[in-house]
């Protein structure tokens, strides 16, 4: 102990505590207060980078999120467009079909009424020929019935008959 | 041009340590020198282990017998009975006993074991008591750039160079570069784990630029001390004192209430044993932690000294009986390993002397829930 007190320099011991006190000013001044701070911006900076990166994944998934509801809604949209189309399709396939039907109907219906007074129109031309022929029978028939008197009387005889029977 | 200007560097460090030399070697005079026996080995360590007023390298005899000194001198700055005196370490003309005396000012100054005394006005030579203790002289303080002064400084003109260049980095990109980024993951390391987790996160940055002050100051003088320039500072205890009563200033004025009022007046135990506890806490506080930081690096950083001087002296101490090859050998592998330890000792120390900084601080501003 007493070696050891012996061996403490008071002078050293000032002088030793002044150039420290000046180093720790100097190096708090020059180096570790610059240091530090550029280390803490660095480290800000990384973890605001990481940040960053986590938010654009996030962004990320919900831009794919979006999308992925786009598609969904384009699809639907496209599935109601081709079930328009399929039920317009239909309904004017239906609707021809129907103005066709009624348009061959209505022509049946000409067709038919165009026969019936062709039918008529010949019916009476057969009918006024076949009278015309009947006259011409009956006339040919009854000159020569009537060539002979007695064909005659009794042609008028026959006639009276059956005008008293009316 | 990368590698010319790191040579550039080297050769301006070489010069550095080269160049005042030739001053110093002139510095000559006639004396054995030889560290051979056990108590020339103890001395030699001793003397290294304490501060000197000049900084040698190493000394040697040439061949007409003079002994050399490689290194240069140092300022001494006295504070005597009248006032300030300078000069230059040189003219001890590296005697350490007391048997060169310099007149400066019309003063008498001589140095034993590294201790400059100021001699009485009548005295013409330093005469001794029984235990070796001056009787015609006082000692003086004595603000002297010593070699651990000098080493506080070089360090500390290092580390700013170091770090200013790191924190301008800062400003042109986001990562350092070269011995910067080797620097970076230091700093990180001693706000991460040291400052951080033991201070809390609400308070550490106002003591974070202490503490890796003196991490680095620790560690680095730590390392110098390795090195052949031989640096011990931090192991002088007046600079470990020093280190020990900045961490104290700090956690005292830092203590907030609650850390007051733990020491002084413990909540949760019988009022009768407060007062008691309360001794205790203070002298724990203001005396136990900080000596335990202070002897704590003084010793481990002095006793690797001696350790490694001393396994270095096996050398000569075994040489008889072991032979020059067996003790060189021996004295090789194990002062080796050693250094191989202290390295490790180096951060060792300047870690657990921050932690526990940050420790001490940490509990001092630590805001407890009330029981």
């Amino acid at each position: 102990m007493d070696k050891l007190l012996n061996d403490f320099s008071p002078g050293l011991f000032v002088v030793s505590t002044i150039l420290l006190l000046a180093l720790i000013a100097l190096m708090v001044k020059f180096a570790w207060k610059p240091i530090l701070n550029s280390l803490n911006e660095r480290e800000e900076g990384i973890q605001g980078a990481l940040d960053a990166a986590e938010n654009a994944k996030k962004e990320m998934e919900n831009l794919q999120a979006d999308n992925q509801k786009l598609l969904q809604e384009a699809r639907l949209e496209r599935e109601t467009m081709l079930k328009e189309a399929r039920e317009l399709k239909a309904k004017m396939i239906a609707d021809a079909e129907e103005e066709a039907q009624a348009q061959a109907r209505k022509m049946i219906e000409q067709a038919q009424a165009a026969i019936d007074s062709e039918k008529k129109a010949a019916m009476a031309e057969l009918k006024s020929h076949v009278a015309g022929l009947s006259i011409d029978i009956a006339e040919k028939v009854v000159r020569k019935e009537l060539s002979s008197k007695n064909n005659q009387l009794e042609l008028v005889e026959e006639m009276l008959g059956e005008a008293t029977l009316n | 041009m990368k590698i010319f200007q790191q040579s550039f560097k080297f050769l301006a460090l070489v010069l550095f340590v080269v160049l005042p030399t030739s001053i110093f070697a002139n510095d000559t005079k006639k004396e054995g020198g030889q560290v051979d026996t056990k108590e020339e080995v103890e001395a030699y360590i001793l003397h290294h282990i304490q501060d000197s007023h000049d900084f040698s390298l190493f000394s040697y005899t040439n061949d007409a017998g003079e002994r050399k000194h490689v290194g240069f001198p140092l300022p001494v700055i006295l504070w005597t009975s009248e006032g300030l005196v300078t000069f230059m370490s040189s003219e001890f003309h590296h005697n350490d006993d007391g048997s060169v005396i310099v007149e400066k000012d019309g003063l008498k100054f001589a140095k034993i074991h590294s201790k400059i005394y100021e001699l009485d006005k009548d005295a013409s030579e330093v005469k001794f008591d029984e235990d070796h203790h001056a009787t015609n002289g006082h000692k003086v303080l004595d603000f002297s750039i010593t070699k651990s002064a000098f080493g506080i400084l070089i360090i500390g003109l290092l580390m700013l160079f170091w770090f200013s260049k790191l924190a301008r980095q800062y400003k042109k990109k986001q990562i350092p570069t070269g011995f910067g980024r080797v620097l970076e993951p230091l700093v990180l390391y001693v706000r991460d784990e040291i400052a951080r987790p033991n201070i809390g996160e609400k308070h550490y940055r106002r003591f974070t630029g202490y503490l890796l002050t003196v991490f680095f100051f620790i560690w680095v003088l730590n390392l110098a001390g390795l090195t052949p320039l031989g640096f011990n500072v931090t192991g002088q205890l007046a600079v470990t004192a020093c280190l020990a009563i900045f961490t104290l200033v700090i956690y005292t004025a830092s203590g907030n209430k609650d850390y007051w009022m733990h020491i002084l007046w413990m909540p949760g135990v019988p009022v009768l044993i407060r007062p008691v506890l309360a001794v205790i806490e203070l002298a724990g506080a203001l005396l136990i932690k900080p000596f335990s930081l202070l002897v704590r690096l003084f010793a481990n950083i002095s006793a690797g000294h001696i350790v490694v001087m001393s396994l270095i002296a096996i050398m000569f101490t075994l040489k008889d009986s072991l032979g020059v090859v067996g003790a060189t050998g021996l004295s090789f592998v194990l002062s080796f390993f050693i250094t191989l330890i202290e390295v490790l000792v180096a951060f060792l120390q300047a870690y657990i002397f921050t932690m526990l900084s940050a420790l001490f601080i940490g509990m001092a501003v630590a805001e407890h829930e009330h029981h």
